[in-house]
Parts: structure tokens; sequence; C-alpha cells
């Protein structure tokens, strides 16, 4: 086989993080090859709302990746099919009471420093911005800069674009093990081929401390289970990314127990989606009432006139963090040759170009945009308690 | 599916008297034991179909504490489908095959309801099924104003049966074109014929009763189109002579359909359907073995409505929900994985009927009651258990005989709507697979909408995976899943007890 001279790295996984790992290796001229055991956006891509915020980042490294990716996500809107559903519709952040409100200004403040754009909307202009929301909030934030894609159509067509360009795709192909000689990767097996290259990306989401025990290390990457309601198609009752203010403080908590506050937003297609619960019970698929409960309470408490709607179905996905919940992204130096791009908990489709640009550059050789440290594979994890899951 | 009429073995007694519950079983707090407040029910069954309403009333004359919560507004379920009280049919039992089983049952169900032992819910459609300290929790959406309301028991019998199978070909959304269990449904529940001139294609047993029943109603049947082989029920031929009830009612259709002058095409299928504003002809081609439309052969039937189906698909999705193992079944489908009690994998929950793979209602009926002495913890009757034995085996036959060749596919053009809710065209879910990187049905859907509207992938969930490739897979179809069973107010979620869960 003539894999050894022809390819220059195997990334790992064909879901949005791998995919557009692909689209910027391929525009670097790279040549790569994606496997996965499964589909194009099998795991947590084709489980998310396919959510572009910078609204509910504070500022710091995570927030400068989202926003560098909000400006990629806007060029690939116009490079890629207008099937990836691009809308910068923008988000809106509520504050139930004065309190809540204080507590958004000052994170607001933290953000505009770092060229987020934030509006502060009073009860007033909230009426405006969305016709349908509950009386009597105190207030809130308008980020335009928020902004939404059809994650699974984003992923294929990323790959598609790849596989234009060169890049080979090898689906329903499942990586056993990794090629290691002498501490360093070399490639990937299979149960019926070995595919050699000088680099290895990790881009398996939930899956990527697994390949991180086959290349002979760790990466503590756990499942976070979400779930979302779908409703029956409606006019058009909901026009930005809507959430409730306690979701910021969601996204930054380690705590195992249930948090949610619903995001409530509509698509083209006319369906009103409702997410997205945080829960830490390892990968268990089975239903929660209690996930449910409160999606709907809180849409209900946000938009009162969708109390009387159907839910058409609920479906939920594992997020794939890390216990500091950054992403892992670049050379892992305890395994030359491994790089990761996993770990982005609920921002996977958000983050996804930043982090290609990031793993080309860190293949090529090439200045990275941003300084990659803070994503560092090999940064202390401080150990935290909560189930592990067995990885199906 | 028929039940034949002759069959002493699946009458219920006609004095259903109680008896006291065995040892094993339940393994919990027996009815009428010390629990203090209103008792929680022994069992909870889902679905008055032939197998839920068989368990009810068999549990219910074996001691235990029953609710009974069924979508219709009656019982009996698709199979024993009556017209509404309103039309003033005389004879409802004309239609049928088995009525006696059923009126029995259904007396049954009314003496042991008036006894406080069987609590009737009538369309309560059960969205979900979830574990509750020990116990089960039922949330269900009732009635036309769609109320909420849970019911607790200690353990659930899961009989939702089964939906129809819709393979879809260019023509088939026309207005005329009905579904061959549809048409069925529009005779025994409104006394409707879907046309004057009915053609009956597809595949599977139904069709014969189907053209029968069409016939005697008074309709022209120009053809039955069948795209198996009923030569190949020969190599599962012991199965077949074990069952001469069955072999003796499929007689009985033959019988019927000669003496209305219907054709019966085997390995044939109709490949397209025509007309403007509704069907007005069917194109009927030949097929190979795997189903492939052989060029050449098709010739147009005028007709003036089809009534199509290609076999019944297991309805899963509360079992799935709560994690029930499944299997592949030899007609495609996905279906439950149940030991010789009727016990799913997960403990305290059984199933009887088609979930457990597809077998008529004589079947159910057999299997209904199995399952209702597993959960009492009492031996079930030799003669039962070798029935249902039985008719499974006949079951697995025929699901045999009537699986989809692979080359279905061959009669639909780009265009042809798959999915007709969300109007996905097969064109697209090709694109998915060739060039997106879908590989299984979850995936098109993701990428072609197909799945995701109104009846959520019921109607072309089938044709989906097969152009997936996932039927053709070793590891065969995946089993559908939907965590809500049906549309739920977003209200009743929002207003479901702090405590759940």
């Amino acid at each position: 086989m003539p894999k050894r001279s022809s390819l220059d790295a195997v990334i790992v996984g064909a879901g949005v993080v791998g995919a557009a790992c692909a689209y910027y290796a391929t525009r670097a001229g790279l040549r790569v090859a994606v496997i996965d055991r499964g589909s194009v956006a099998g795991g947590t891509t084709g489980a998310g709302e396919g959510n572009l915020l910078v609204s509910d980042k504070e500022a710091g490294p995570e927030l400068d990746l989202a926003l560098l990716s909000a400006g990629l996500w806007r060029e690939l809107a116009a490079a890629l099919p207008h099937e990836i559903e691009y809308e910068d519709k923008g988000g809106l952040v509520v504050a139930p009471d004065e309190a809540s409100l204080e507590a958004l200004r000052s994170f607001a403040k933290g953000q505009r420093a770092a060229g987020v754009t934030a509006v502060e909307a009073g009860a007033g202009d909230l009426r405006e911005l969305e016709p349908h929301l509950a009386p009597g909030l105190a207030g809130g934030f308008h980020y335009p800069q928020d902004a939404q894609v059809q994650p699974a159509q984003a992923a294929a067509r990323l790959l598609a674009a790849s596989a234009a360009e060169g890049a080979l795709v090898h689906l329903g192909e499942e990586v056993t093990g990794l090629v290691v000689e002498r501490g360093t990767v070399r490639g990937v097996r299979t149960r019926t081929r070995e595919l050699l290259a000088p680099a290895v990306v990790n881009a398996a989401g939930t899956w990527g401390g697994r390949i991180a025990e086959l290349a002979g290390t760790t990466l503590p990457v756990l499942p976070r289970r979400g779930f979302v309601l779908v409703t029956e198609p409606l006019p058009r009752v909901v026009r930005h990314k809507v959430y409730a203010a306690d979701y910021i403080a969601d996204v930054a908590s380690g705590s195992a127990a249930l948090q949610s506050s619903a995001v409530v937003e509509g698509t083209p297609s006319g369906p009103v989606l409702i997410g997205a619960t945080r829960e830490r019970v390892g990968f268990d698929r089975s239903l929660s009432v209690a996930a449910l409960r409160r999606l709907a309470s809180q849409a209900a408490a946000l938009f009162p006139v969708l109390a009387d709607v159907r839910v058409l179905r609920t479906y939920h996905g594992f997020r794939p963090y890390l216990p500091d919940h950054l992403p892992a992204i670049g050379p892992d130096p305890r395994v030359p040759g491994l790089l990761h791009a996993c770990g982005h908990e609920g921002a996977g489709i958000g983050l996804a170009p930043a982090t290609g640009v990031l793993i080309a550059a860190a293949l090529s050789g090439a200045e990275p945009p941003l300084d990659p440290a803070p994503f560092k594979p090999d940064r202390p994890f401080g150990r935290e308690p909560g189930p592990q899951g067995q990885q199906p | 599916m028929p039940t034949s009429p002759s069959d002493p073995s699946s009458q219920e007694p006609s004095v259903p008297g109680p008896v006291v519950p065995g040892p094993a079983g339940l393994g919990r707090a027996l009815p009428g034991s010390a629990d203090c407040g209103p008792a929680v029910p022994d069992l909870a069954v889902v679905g008055a179909g032939p197998a839920g309403l068989a368990a009810a009333v068999t549990a219910a004359r074996l001691g235990l504490r029953v609710a009974l919560l069924d979508a219709g507004e009656r019982p009996g379920g698709q199979f024993y489908r009556r017209p509404a009280p309103g039309l003033g049919a005389v004879r409802p039992e004309s239609l049928h095959h088995g009525w006696a089983a059923f009126a029995a049952r259904e007396a049954a169900l009314r003496t042991h309801e008036s006894a406080g032992r069987i609590t009737y819910f009538p369309a309560h459609h059960v969205w979900t099924v979830v574990p509750d300290g020990g116990r089960w929790t039922l949330h269900a959406v009732a009635g036309p104003e769609e109320r909420s309301v849970s019911v607790g028991a200690r353990a659930v019998l899961l009989a939702t049966g089964a939906y129809e199978r819709q393979l879809p070909f260019p023509g088939w959304t026309l207005p005329g074109v009905v579904g061959a269990g549809g048409a069925q449904a529009m005779l025994k529940g409104g006394l409707v014929l879907p046309g004057k001139r009915v053609v009956v294609a597809g595949s599977g047993p139904l069709l014969l009763a189907v053209a029968g029943s069409l016939a005697a109603a008074g309709a022209a049947v120009p053809a039955v189109v069948e795209a198996a082989s009923y030569t190949a029920y020969a190599g599962r031929l012991p199965d077949l002579l074990r069952n001469p009830g069955k072999l003796a009612e499929g007689a009985t259709y033959g019988g019927a359909l000669l003496r209305h002058g219907v054709r019966l095409l085997t390995r044939h299928a109709v490949t397209e359907a025509h007309g403007r504003d509704r069907v007005e002809a069917v194109t009927v081609a030949r097929l190979g073995g795997d189903w492939r439309p052989l060029p050449g052969t098709g010739r147009r039937i005028p007709c003036d409505a089809l009534a199509v189906g290609h076999g019944l698909v297991p309805q899963l999705e509360l079992a799935t929900a709560l994690g029930c193992a499944t299997r592949s079944g030899e007609d495609g489908t996905v279906a439950l994985e149940l030991d010789a009690g009727q016990r799913t994998s997960v403990p305290g929950i059984w199933s009887a009927g088609e979930t457990g793979g597809i077998g008529g209602a004589q079947l159910a009926l057999a299997e209904g009651e199995l399952a209702a002495f597993s959960v009492a913890g009492r031996p079930a009757p030799a003669a039962l258990v070798r029935r249902r034995s039985r008719l499974r085996a006949f079951a697995g036959a025929m699901a045999a005989a009537h699986r989809p060749g692979e080359g279905w596919t061959g009669w639909l053009r780009e265009d042809t709507d798959v999915c007709r809710c969300e109007e996905v065209p097969a064109g697209r879910i090709l694109e998915a697979t060739r060039d997106l990187g879908a590989r299984d049905a979850r995936t098109v859907k993701l990428l072609t909408r197909a799945g995701m509207g109104w009846c959520q992938g019921r109607m072309c969930g089938p044709a989906v995976a097969a152009l997936a490739g996932e039927t053709s897979s070793a590891a065969g179809a995946a089993p559908d899943r939907r965590p809500l069973s049906c549309p739920v107010p977003l209200r009743h979620l929002a207003e479901l007890p702090q405590h759940t869960d």
C-alpha cells in the first residue's frame, strides 16, 4: 500500500469537528483521510441544535475561539451549499429580575472587551425583538453575532467539500488500534487494514478518551447528556435564540445534578427547538421525564404561547466534556504524532472551524491565528466526581 | 390478520371466576393485601387489541387488579374494528373472522370492569412508561381534549400491536391510493368502500382478506397483486401442516376470491399509479426473485382505487424507550426479544402479540393469555403453550415468505416522494447515502428530514431504512426510537409531577 507516502494525517471522527479539520487541512494543501465507525454526524453532531454562540461564553480562551469561529462560519456560509442553513439570527438572553440583569451586565462587559457585540435591551425592547415573550421580564441582552447552522448538513458539506479537494473518507470502518512505533503514532488500524500517516487527529468527540487510550495515553473526556424537545411546525413565533440568564451559569458549572434552562428557537422548517439539559449520567439512553418537565416549563415560562403546542419528539445526545470545560486542541506532547481535537462539550458545532484551523496550522507548521496554549491536551485536569458511564 | 372461527381453545371461559395468584410472578404484594389507600394496579396493559384484551381479562380472572389503557375509543384494536354506533350496523361480525373470540372477551371485560377488577381507560394514548420507585408510571394523553393522565402499576404488558408497512412507488400519494389495512379499517369501521373498482396490491396474507371483504361488500377487484410467491411457503411445509386452521382459512379466502372472479397475480407488483386528480389506473409488472421489476412486463389495469400494503411493522416505541432488547424478524422488521413467559429483557415489562413479531390475531390472543399467567406467576396450561408455539412457527414461515426483496427500490424514480410528510423524494435520500456520508436511516433523516414530520417516520421508515442500506446489513435494521410515542402537548410535560424520575 502506498499510504505511507501519500497521507499527511488520518482524522478519526466524521463529526463536525473532524470534518472541519479535514476541510482546513485540505485547504492547507495536506492530504488527509477521515475515518469513522459510523455515518457522518453519527455522534454528538447529529444530536446537536447547531448553536453558534458567543453569548454564553465568558471572556477567556473559549470566547476567543468562538469569536474566531463566528467569522469562519460566515465565510463557510458563503462557500458551502445553502443546505447548511446558516442563519445569523442573533441571540437574546433575558433576565427575569433586576438581580440577574445586573449579573448579565457585568458578564457582557467582559465579553465586550473581548470583541463581542452585546446590546442591552430594556423590558420594552424585548417585546419588539420577540413579540411572544412573557411579560414581566426585567430586560436582557441582544447578541447579534450568535448564529445557527443545521449541524448534520454542516458536517456533511464540510466533508464533501474536503473530499472534492482530495480528502479520503472512510465511513463505517472502526479504528481498532493505533500504529505506534517507538512511542510515535504512525497511523491507525482497522479490522481490515492499516492507514499510515505521520499524524493522527483524535476528533472522536465523546469517544475521544478511547482513542487516547489506544495511543497509550489519557484524555478524560466524559459524556454529559442533554435532551432537546421538538414541537410541531409553527409559523415564526421565535425569532432569535432565546434563553434565560441562568444558562450561562450552567455552562460554567461543575455540578453533576440536572441543570437546565431552556434555549428556545425557531427553525427554517417550522418546528421550535427547546434545549438543552445538562446531566452527567454516563451513556444512559433512557428517557428522563424530569428533564422534559424542566425544558417544557421553562419554555412555557419564556413563551406562554408554546404551552398549547404539541411536542412531536424528543432526542438526546452526549456532549463530550473535559473537567475544565475547555476542549483539547493540538499535538499531545506525551505521544508524538497524536493530535487531539475533542472535548468541545455543547459548543462543538460553533467551535469546529476554529478547531480545524488550529489543527491545520499544527499539521502544516503554520502560525496559528490564536494562542493554542489554553487547549493543550496534557494540561492538568483536576479529578472530579461523577459517573463515568460505559462507553457503548 | 385472520383468526379461525372454529378454534375452541381461543375462547374465554364464559364465567370468569377469580383465582388466587401463585407465589412467583409479580413477587410483590398480592392484590387485596395490606397496601393502604387506593391500590396500585398489579398490571397495566397498554393496548386493547386481541393481545391486550386477552391479557387483561385473563389476568383479572387470575385475581390481578388490572388497568387497561387503549388509544381507541372501544376495545378491539385494529383487528376487531367496528362501525361507530351511530352508523347503525346490524351485524358488524359479518366482516370478521373469529368474532366470537372477541365478543366473549369483551363481555368478560365488562364483567371484570363492573366488579372493579379491571379499570378500562379508552381513548388514552400512552406516550411513555417510566420506572418510578419500584413500580411503573404510565403517562397518557386522554380524549379529544388531550387531558394529562398518569397511571401507576407494578407490572406492565405492552400490547401495542403493529402498523402497516408501506413501500413507496410513483403515484402512491394520489387520492384513491389507500393502505390495505386502511381499506379494511374503512370497511369495518365506517362501512365505506375506497372505490368501485379496487386493485389490491403489496404483500402478505392480509391482501387476500382485504380483497375478500371488498368483493363481498360489492366492489369489483380486478386483481390481487402479490409480490411474493406462495411457493415460498413450500420450504416451511411442516409449520404449515401443523396449522390446519390457518390452511383452512387460506382456502376460505381463495374460495371467496374465486367466487367473485378475482385474479391473484403472484410475483407481481404495482409499480406506478396513474391519474390526475385521483388514481385512474395502475401499472402492474412482473418481479424477479429479489422483487426487482422485470423490464417490459408492465401492463395497465384501470381502477378507481388501490389498496396497498406490504405487511405490518411491530409498534415498539414504548418498549425501545424502556430499553427492551429487540431481534430481527424474518420479514425484515424489528421485533421484541421475548422469553417463553412473554417477558421482555426489562424486568417487570411483558409484551404480547405483534410486538414480538407479526403473527395475527389468533397468536395475539394466545400470547396475551400466556403473558397473564406469567405475570400472575402461575403455570400456563400446556395446551395454550403448544398452541402459541405452533402459531409462532406458522408466523415465522409467513414472515419469511413475504419479506420484501431488496430489488423493490427498482420501481422508485428519483422524483418519487418517499417521505410524504416532509415531501422528500428518493433522489434526495440517494444523494445523502451516495454523496453525503449517510450510512443509516438516522443520518438520512438528519440530512433530508425524511421521517421528521407528523407521522414521525411510521410511513416512510422501512423504505428509508432500505434505501440507506440498513436492512441488508448483517445486524439487521435498527429499532425505531420515538421516546414520545405520540404528540404530547407541551403543557403536559411542564405540569408533570416534581417527584417523577
